[in-house]
């Protein structure tokens, strides 16, 4: 029965709805803005420069980061130690941080005045010089050697436990075996995520940078809009970034999307290779210094926060209440449709799932608001447009956590519920839905997470009384108020990282079977 | 009866051709080398497959054009027959009902049904907790409860050790076959063939007419023979 | 019985939507900090709706560049009775846009520079200035910064009105020279932030030497921090001056409304609020005085301000040099 040709996973006009819907919606955004345009715009020099640096930077960050995410993910594959899960829930949380902060934190270790340099002037050394190009890397590198190591650690999970043995007994060497195979077919999955995400791109590239060299398509398109009132150069810059990122978002839907793997999280690949002296060194090494990369930056956050927790004002109640409401709709959003994606599978499937990294949350805001403006007065409604808009930027990786899973589950289970003639929704509920918690669980957890933390498009739209937190945490920035604003950042991070490890918890908890 | 005529089916770069006839109650059994076209046969049957020519029909009706749920075809592939997540009851409850929305009628067919498969009051317990023989039978008192009056088979004892064979093939006799179900089996094993009405050997891609199987175990058939020596 | 009740309800609520159609709503577009907590928006608000007889409704945009963005963005179809916060630097463009009305408004301020202007209603002003700590050597001049080892945080003149403050000053100061100025600054310039919080922020991390900013933001410090340890720069070739503005829109329902909520901004109560929540000068010097801590700003050398005019002609060259400069 393996050769089964039909797709028999249900509600396969859904999928092609939600695909079509989220093409049509990306196109729409960028028609909008150019049909509010006074004439067509033009691209200078400066821009084509800005087209060289973004493309440039992202490869760096996307290579670098998947690159390193190799050996990482190889480590905690095969070695299980204590705090091994917490590590993973806190490694992820770069990801999830407004962008001001990570850059905070991360300059609080590597800045001109952060613990490196400071150690390294005790010692006698040279600083270390982060602003410029390397800076911008650095940077990129934190915010997305977590994700990187997430979608190879999956790869790794995924190598049943015998070919190890197989391997083992024949006298084979492992790697041009057994991983060379699983990481040509995993690592450039993370490679093209990655360089999506940089592509759009902005404040990081930016602030770190060291100056207009590091200016992005991205600042571009907001210059154009905001201070040059170009509406038509705008236009035009989001749909040469489009078509960039659709390039590299249908070279990803062709890829195999075999890593989000459930089980990533948790699962040691039970191996015989790596017990000897220097593995064991090695592994912890890499392990070690990923964990100080990482978390450092982030106690840095946490320690800046603490003392602005008695000055965070009042407000922050209700705005907390509105981000969990905001991040709860979202999570929701993106994994329903996520999941209709998934149980269709197919890959212009995959590439209408991949689509949200390929346009700026800005232009995708403005197109939003241009859009609704035909039909309704958007303001008031900020902040179901603030879900939707955070739902379609976590809609990428809640895909890629479901629709490997989903494909598995379609080819073991798929036959026996099509030959009891089980309707699309008795499949839904008796078959994907509990044979898929545990994915589903880590979407909700993730895109939860992403939208809580993100300032999103609430930023163009909201109003007073709409404030969330992310948008209050700018406010007090916008007001002198560092310290409370380090409050408010340290709360966002416990919330996220508190959402992300609920929803990954619950999808855990009695997953039978 | 269970007519298969002039049926031909293509799967990539195979093709295969059958054509018989077997009366209702009976057990068939499939055999020949792997790569001949077996669980091509069966997925043709059960629809998984789309064919290229010929008829297939239960009672003098066509059944070739139908989806693989409405077809009076029930299916026991070699593995994953049984919903992980499901109880035994439930399982077997999914041919009852799709929904499984049961009414207490329905469960006490369920209840009864694993009684004549020998798992009375195992109803609760979930797959995992039950032994590979277990899980056999909880798919065959699935097969039991369904309107579905023909029951195709993939090698489906193959993991089972030889005691439990002969007891799964005694229970497919005993009680699909008591039932009225017409059985069409696929085995590699020649042992299978012994306990079967009739016997259909199948190699490179052509299926031979059914013949009984004293006369296969007689005289197996010429196409065979190489299969056999192995 | 029920029905009755429900009728007497519903009778309730259009009642009380009448009402409040009765009460006309005046509708304020501003930039994030102006109208929150800390701003002087709610203040504003109240102080006015006691006098007005109507309802004040903020709408927010990011900063003063993305209130004019949003207003193009819809196209003068917009519900705005008044935009606050626009900054002088890009009234040309606002002006062409031809989203807003004469003001009504042509009371004498006291800025350092003569402001005629029939639609900007200046509300509140600033000198830039580059913040640093006390004991940081304070170079003179901007060609002084060039020429020293100091590391500043500047904000991108493409997304934020202070870093186009810079670009203006370099050129009000040094012309034709301002290309050379900002090669010999590129060493000087340790990065360029998006906005004004991000540099604000690098800045008290200890990550430069000082950040562009405004001569009033040790003010903050010494009176909400009580920490005097934070100076701003003057330099003897003068500070470019930020003016924020208010105005009306033509497109709107309310136009006395809004003139008079105009010149509300220029009364007494609404300039006496001002140092303390936006931190920046008055337009018109409230009876008391500036608060203690405040720099008198009659002591800076020279009021650098272009018009709106030369501002608009060298915007586009003068930003290009800046980049080519540093791009380097």
């Amino acid at each position: 029965m393996a050769r089964s040709a039909r797709p028999l996973g249900p509600a396969r006009g859904a999928a092609a709805v939600v695909a079509l819907a989220i093409t049509a919606l990306f196109v729409a955004a960028i028609a909008m803005l150019a049909a509010q345009a006074q004439g067509a715009g033009r691209l200078g020099p400066a821009d084509w420069a800005a087209l060289r640096f973004t493309l440039w930077q992202a490869l760096w960050s996307a290579g670098l980061s998947a690159g390193l995410a190799v050996p990482l993910a190889r480590a905690l594959a095969r070695r299980r130690f204590w705090g091994r899960g917490a590590l993973m829930l806190v490694m992820g949380a770069p990801f999830i941080l407004p962008v001001i902060v990570a850059v905070l934190g991360l300059l609080a270790v590597f800045g001109r005045a952060g613990v490196l340099n400071v150690a390294l002037g005790a010692m006698g050394l040279p600083p270390l010089a982060i602003y410029g190009f390397k800076g911008v890397v650095l940077a990129h590198v934190f915010f997305n050697l977590p994700l990187a190591t997430r979608l190879i650690l999956g790869g790794w999970a995924s190598i049943p436990a015998e070919r190890f043995r197989l391997a083992q007994s024949l006298r084979l060497p492992l790697f041009p075996h057994i991983e060379r195979p699983m990481l040509r077919a995993v690592v450039p999955g993370a490679f093209v995520a990655v360089f999506l995400i940089c592509l759009t791109s902005f404040a990081v590239a930016l602030t770190l940078g060291g100056g207009p060299r590091a200016t992005t398509i991205e600042l571009a398109i907001y210059q154009a809009v905001r201070f040059d009132f170009d509406l038509g150069k705008a236009a035009l810059l989001a749909a040469l970034q489009f078509g960039i990122c659709l390039i590299a978002a249908s070279a990803m839907g062709l890829l195999p999307a075999r890593d989000l793997r459930d089980g990533a999280m948790d699962r040691v690949v039970v191996r015989w290779d790596g017990q000897d002296t220097a593995a064991r060194v090695t592994d912890a090494l890499v392990i070690l210094l990923a964990a100080v990369f990482l978390i450092a930056p982030l106690l840095a956050v946490a320690f800046s926060g603490l003392g602005g927790f008695g000055a965070m004002p009042a407000a922050i109640w209700p705005a907390l209440g509105r981000t969990l409401a905001v991040a709860l709709a979202a999570a929701c959003i993106a994994t329903g449709l996520a999941l209709t994606l998934a149980l269709r599978g197919g890959r212009l499937v995959a590439v209408a799932g991949h689509l949200p990294l390929a346009v700026s949350p800005f232009v995708l805001g403005m197109g939003l608001f241009l859009m609704l403006r035909l039909v309704v007065n958007p303001l008031p409604l900020a902040l179901v447009i603030t879900a939707l808009a955070n739902a379609l930027a976590a809609l990428p990786l809640a895909y890629r956590a479901l629709a490997p899973e989903a494909r598995a589950v379609r080819l073991a289970y798929g036959p026996l519920a099509a030959s009891l003639a089980m309707p699309p929704a008795a499949q839904l509920r008796h078959l994907y839905l509990p044979r898929l918690r545990r994915p589903l669980g880590f979407a909700l957890g993730l895109s939860a997470a992403l939208s809580a933390g993100d300032l999103g498009i609430v930023a163009l739209f909201a109003n007073p009384g709409q404030e969330t937190l992310p948008l209050l945490m700018y406010q007090l920035m916008g007001a002198y108020r560092m310290e409370a604003a380090g409050g408010v950042a340290l709360l966002l991070l416990g919330l996220s990282l508190a959402l992300f490890w609920l929803f990954d918890r619950g999808g855990r908890i009695d997953a039978r079977g | 009866m269970l007519e298969v005529k002039a049926l031909r089916v293509s799967d990539g770069d195979f093709t295969l051709s059958a054509d018989f006839a077997l009366p209702q109650g009976s057990l068939t059994v499939v055999i020949g080398p792997s790569g001949g076209g077996k669980s091509t046969l069966l997925s043709a049957i059960a629809g998984f497959l789309g064919s290229d020519a010929g008829q297939m029909l239960w009672g003098g009706v066509a059944f070739g054009g139908a989806d693989p749920g409405a077809r009076p075809v029930s299916i026991l592939f070699q593995d994953n027959n049984l919903f992980p997540h499901l109880t035994a009851a439930l399982n077997v409850g999914l041919a009852l009902n799709p929904r499984l929305a049961l009414s207490s009628q329905d469960r006490a067919k369920i209840a009864d049904a694993l009684t004549q498969v020998g798992l009375s009051g195992m109803g609760d317990r979930l797959p995992a907790t039950l032994s590979g023989g277990q899980q056999g039978r909880v798919a065959l008192a699935r097969i039991l409860v369904s309107q579905r009056p023909v029951v195709l088979m993939d090698e489906p004892f193959a993991a089972l050790g030889p005691g439990q064979r002969q007891e799964m093939m005694a229970l497919v006799r005993g009680v699909l076959c008591a039932a009225g179900k017409t059985v069409l089996m696929v085995t590699h094993d020649p042992q299978d063939a012994a306990g079967a009405d009739y016997v259909i050997a199948l190699a490179d891609g052509r299926a031979d007419t059914p013949i009984s199987a004293a006369r296969f175990a007689a005289a197996p058939p010429e196409r065979l023979a190489g299969y056999f020596r192995k | 019985m029920k029905t009755k009740y429900l009728i007497s309800v519903a009778g309730l609520c259009l009642g009380a939507s009448a009402a409040m159609a009765d009460v006309p709503e005046l509708t304020v577009l501003t930039y994030d900090s102006f109208a929150s907590e800390w701003g002087p928006g709610p203040a504003i608000k109240a102080g006015f709706e006691t006098v007005c007889d109507c309802t004040v409704t903020y709408q927010i945009a990011i900063d003063g560049a993305a209130i004019l963005s949003r207003l193009s963005l819809e196209g003068g179809a917009t519900k705005v009775d008044v935009a606050v916060g626009l900054d002088s630097a890009l009234t040309a463009a606002a002006r062409a846009s031809g989203f807003f009305a004469p003001s009504g408004v042509d009371e004498a301020t006291d800025l350092p520079v003569a402001w005629n202007d029939d639609i900007f209603v200046p509300f509140d002003w600033g000198y830039f200035a580059f913040v640093a700590d006390a004991d940081t050597p304070a170079p003179d001049s901007l060609r002084e910064l060039a020429d020293s080892d100091l590391k500043v945080v500047i904000e991108d003149p493409r997304s934020s009105t202070p870093g186009l403050g810079l670009i203006l000053w370099a050129k009000s100061a040094y012309g034709d020279g301002a290309g050379a100025l900002w090669a010999d600054m590129a060493d000087n310039i340790l990065t360029v932030t998006p906005g004004w919080s991000e540099a604000y922020g690098l800045f008290l991390n200890g990550e430069a030497d000082a950040v562009l900013s405004y001569t009033t933001s040790p003010a903050y410090h010494i009176i909400a921090e009580g920490d005097a340890g934070k100076v701003a720069w003057r330099f003897d070739e003068g500070q470019y001056m930020q003016i924020e503005v208010a105005a009306a829109l033509a497109s709107s329902d309310a136009p006395g409304l809004a003139r008079d909520f105009l010149r509300y901004l220029q009364s007494d109560a609404v300039q006496a609020l001002i140092p303390t929540t936006n931190w920046m000068y008055p337009v018109r010097m409230p009876e008391g005085g500036l608060p203690t801590g405040f720099d008198d700003p009659a002591a800076v050398v020279k009021p650098l301000l272009m018009t709106e005019g030369e501002a608009a002609a060298l915007h586009d060259t003068a930003i290009e040099e800046w980049r080519a400069a540093l791009a380097r």
